[in-house]
C-alpha cells in the first residue's frame, strides 16, 4: 500500500521540520517531515525514539514474577500485561482457569478498558476535537475543557474513575496491583467493594451513552471533516469469540481485508507466530508487523476500536450493539476507515465495557469459589489479549528451573506502526503540502497519531520508550524551522 | 494568569523520562481534585498539554529515570526552569525497572531484540540519527541534576501526590504520613 512518502530520493537537498515531542499521547515519540523548496512533502516519518529493553532482562527471571514487572511496561494499559502474561503462565503451567478467576479477571479487565478509553478520549484527545485543531495552543488541554465545559470534563474524570477503582477492587491497586497470579487469582471481590461500584454502574453507562452522542454530534457537524481526515485502507486484526462476538478478554484471530472481506479466521492464539513477522526499520525502535501470507507491503494492518468493532460480528450487550449498528450502517457498505472514527468505535466500546461490568458485579462466582486450580506443567506459552489500544501478545518459554528463557511481546501500538505513519502521511500530504508550516497545521499530524491512542511506552518495551517529534530539516539536514509549542 | 481573587496561579511542568507513565496516570487518580487544583495551578511543558519546552516554572514532576541522550537534555531543562524539581516515584529515584538492563550488555540486547529473534524481517539495530542515543545505563535523575524531592511508590498514590502538591503549594514542608509512604 502507500509508503511513498517514507522514503524521499533526495534527502540531502531537503528541508527538515519536526514535531517534538508529540504531546497528549502516552510516550515519547517524534515526527520529522522533509520538504522541498515548494514546501511540498517529500518525506514523513512517525520515530520512536525510546528502548527499554523489558524483552531481554525478562529472560531469567522466575516465571511468577513476570506479571507484576511486565505491567511496568506501561502505566496507562498495566492490567493488560499483567493478564496477557498470566493468560501465557497459565498455559505453562497448564492450568485452566476457574470459573471464579476468569471471571475476576474479566472484570479487571473492562474496568481497564472504561479508564483508559475514558481517558484518552476526555484528557487527551477531547480538546481537538471540542475546540478545534488550531485553536490556542495554552487551552488545548483538558483544564481548558473543565473551564469551557465543564459537566464534559467532570464526567469524564468520574468514568475514569470509576474504572480505576474496579481495578483497585480486583488487582489490589489502581496502577501496577498484583491480583492476578499465573494459573488464576489470589483474591476475591469484597462484599463492600462489589456494593459501591454498584451503587455508581448506573450512571457510568449513562454517561458512557451521553459519550457516545457527543462523538456523533461531532461527525453529524463537520461530516466533510470526520469522515475523510486521515482515511486510509487497510487490513484489520483483533481477537473474536468463537460465536463471532467481540470479546476482549479471549478468542481467536481474525483478519479482514480493506475491503472487510475475511482473510483469516479462528486461528488460535497459541499459533500467533503464523501469520505474523516483524520488520525492522533504521529510523525506528518500534517494529513493524505485517501478515505473512500478505507480505509486509500489503499485509500491514490496524488494530484497536476501529478495527474490533467492524471486525466481529456483533457485540454481546444491547446497547452497543444498538450503537455498533449505527456505526456500521454509517459506512453504507464500506467498511469506515477514517482515522477520527476511531473515537466513535472507542466510546462504543467504553458502553460495551460499561455493559459488561454492570452485568458481572451481580455474579456471584466473584466473590467466592475456587481461585487457583492444579495443571500439568509445560514449557511455553502464549497470552493474547484485546487491551484498549488492540491486540497484545505475550510469548515465553520457560526452563524447567522455572526461570524464563525467552520472552517475545507484540503490542498494540506496534501492530499499528505502518497504520499511524501511513495516516500521518496522508494528512501530511492533503492538509500540509505547499503551505507554510504554522502550529496548528502540525498539530493535525498529531492529532491523526492521537487518534490510534499510541502507547508509546510500552511499544519501546524493546529497550526504551517512545518520543514522538515533527521535524523540518533544510538542504543540509540542518532542522530550520522546528514549529515549537510555547 | 491569576486567580478570581488576584493569587498569581503556581506554574507546574511533568515530564516522563524513562518512565513507564504509570506516575502521571496516579496524578490522574487525584480525580475531582484535579479540576480544583486546576483553579490555583496552571501547566507549563506536559504530556497533557500541548507546550513542548518547558518555561520558567515553580514545580517541576519528574517521571522516569535517564536512559538516553535525550532524556538528559530534557531534565536539565527542567532543572533550569524549575524552582523546585521532584522525583516523583521508583524509575525517578533509583532508575526502577528499566534499570535491570544495567547488568545487561546494551549491544547484544539490541542484537537480541532486533536480529537473532524469530520472525524478524531484514532485521538490523535501528541507527538512523533521529533516534537519540543509548545510554549503557539507566540513571536515577538526582545523579545528572540536583533534586529537592523525592516521593517514592510505583506509582506514588494520587493521594500522596495530592498531600504533597498542597502543602507545598499551601507553602508548608511537605510530609507524607505514613500510610501515604510507600514503596510498592
Ligand atoms: S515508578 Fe513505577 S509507575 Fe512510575 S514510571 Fe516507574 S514503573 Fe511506572
Amino acid at each position: 500500500m502507500d509508503s511513498s512518502l517514507e522514503t524521499a530520493a533526495d534527502r540531502e537537498q531537503l528541508r527538515r521540520v519536526v514535531i517534538d515531542p508529540v504531546s497528549r499521547v502516552e510516550g515519547h515519540g517524534k515526527v520529522t517531515l522533509l520538504l522541498d523548496e515548494d514546501d511540498h512533502v517529500r518525506e514523513a516519518r512517525l520515530h520512536i525514539v525510546e528502548f527499554r529493553g523489558f524483552e531481554v532482562f525478562i529472560q531469567g527471571r522466575p516465571y511468577w514474577e513476570v506479571p507484576v514487572m511486565v505491567q511496568r511496561l506501561c502505566g496507562i494499559c498495566p492490567v493488560s500485561h499483567h493478564l496477557a502474561a498470566s493468560k501465557a503462565m497459565d498455559r505453562v503451567l497448564g492450568i485452566p482457569v476457574t470459573r471464579s478467576a476468569e471471571k475476576l479477571r474479566r472484570l479487571m479487565h473492562y474496568g481497564q478498558i472504561l479508564q483508559s478509553h475514558a481517558l484518552h478520549f476526555f484528557h487527551l484527545s477531547s480538546p481537538d476535537l471540542l475546540f478545534g485543531f488550531e485553536s490556542e495552543v495554552g487551552k488545548r488541554n483538558i483544564v481548558g475543557v473543565a473551564a469551557a465545559y465543564p459537566e464534559v470534563a467532570r464526567q469524564g474524570v468520574l468514568l475514569r474513575k470509576f474504572g480505576q477503582e474496579v481495578i483497585r477492587a480486583t488487582a489490589g491497586k489502581r496502577i501496577h496491583g498484583t491480583g492476578s497470579v499465573p494459573g488464576g487469582m489470589n483474591r476475591h471481590l469484597a462484599v463492600e467493594d462489589r456494593d459501591a461500584l454498584r451503587a455508581e454502574i448506573d450512571h457510568m453507562v449513562e454517561w458512557s451513552r451521553a459519550a457516545v452522542e457527543l462523538v456523533k454530534r461531532l461527525h453529524r457537524a463537520d461530516p466533510a471533516l470526520y469522515d475523510e481526515f486521515g482515511r486510509l485502507r487497510a487490513n484489520v486484526m483483533s481477537l473474536v469469540r468463537a460465536d463471532g462476538a467481540m470479546d476482549l478478554y479471549h478468542g481467536a484471530l481474525r483478519f479482514r481485508d480493506a475491503d472487510g472481506k475475511i482473510l483469516i479466521d479462528k486461528v488460535p492464539d497459541q499459533s500467533y507466530r503464523s501469520l505474523i513477522r516483524e520488520q525492522v526499520k533504521p529510523w525506528s525502535y518500534m517494529k513493524f508487523p505485517y501478515l505473512q501470507q500478505l507480505g509486509p507491503d500489503e499485509g500491514w494492518y490496524q488494530v484497536g476500536p476501529l478495527a474490533r468493532v467492524q471486525n466481529c460480528d456483533f457485540i454481546p450487550t444491547p446497547l452497543a450493539e444498538a450503537e455498533r449498528r449505527e456505526f456500521i450502517d454509517h459506512g453504507r457498505g464500506e467498511p469506515v476507515r477514517a482515522t477520527l472514527a476511531y473515537h466513535w468505535a472507542r466510546m462504543i466500546e467504553m458502553l460495551h465495557a460499561a455493559e459488561t461490568i454492570r452485568d458481572l458485579l451481580g455474579d456471584g462466582d466473584l466473590l467466592e469459589g475456587a481461585l487457583l486450580a492444579d495443571g500439568e506443567r509445560g514449557s511455553e506459552g502464549v497470552g493474547i489479549i484485546e487491551a484498549p489500544r488492540g491486540t497484545l501478545i505475550h510469548h515465553y518459554q520457560v526452563g524447567g528451573d522455572d526461570l524464563v528463557t525467552m520472552c517475545n511481546l507484540i503490542v498494540s501500538t506496534t501492530h499499528n506502526n505502518q497504520a499511524m505513519n501511513t495516516a500521518v502521511r496522508e494528512v501530511a500530504r492533503r492538509y500540509l503540502d505547499g503551505r507554510k508550516l504554522t502550529e496548528g497545521l502540525l498539530n493535525h499530524i498529531e492529532v491523526a497519531i492521537r487518534a490510534y491512542d499510541p502507547c508509546l511506552s510500552c511499544a519501546t518495551h524493546a529497550l526504551g520508550k517512545m518520543p514522538l517529534v515533527l521535524e523540518l530539516a533544510d538542504a543540509g539536514g540542518e532542522v530550520v524551522d522546528r514549529v515549537v509549542r510555547e | 494568569m491569576s486567580d478570581s481573587i488576584g493569587m498569581p496561579r503556581v506554574r507546574v511542568a511533568t515530564t516522563s523520562l524513562a518512565g513507564c507513565f504509570g506516575c502521571h496516570m496516579s496524578f490522574l487518580d487525584m480525580d475531582e481534585r484535579l479540576l480544583e487544583l486546576a483553579k490555583v495551578v496552571e501547566f507549563d511543558r506536559s504530556p497533557l498539554t500541548d507546550i513542548k519546552h518547558c518555561g520558567p516554572c515553580d514545580i517541576g514532576l519528574i517521571e522516569g529515570g535517564v536512559c538516553n541522550a535525550e532524556n538528559v537534555h530534557v531534565l536539565r531543562e527542567f532543572r533550569r526552569n524549575c524552582k523546585t524539581l521532584v522525583a516523583v516515584g521508583a524509575c525517578a529515584i533509583n532508575g526502577g525497572l528499566p534499570a535491570q538492563r544495567n547488568h545487561l550488555d546494551l549491544g547484544d540486547c539490541l542484537q537480541q531484540v532486533y536480529v537473532k529473534r524469530d520472525g524478524i524481517e531484514e532485521g538490523g539495530v535501528p541507527d538512523d540519527p533521529e533516534l537519540p542515543l543509548l545510554l549503557d545505563r539507566v540513571h536515577p535523575i538526582h545523579e545528572v541534576v540536583r533534586v529537592d524531592y523525592f516521593i517514592p511508590g510505583c506509582p506514588p498514590s494520587g493521594d500522596a501526590i495530592w498531600k504533597f502538591l498542597t502543602d507545598l503549594i499551601g507553602g508548608r514542608t511537605p510530609r507524607l504520613a505514613h500510610p501515604l509512604l510507600r514503596f510498592d
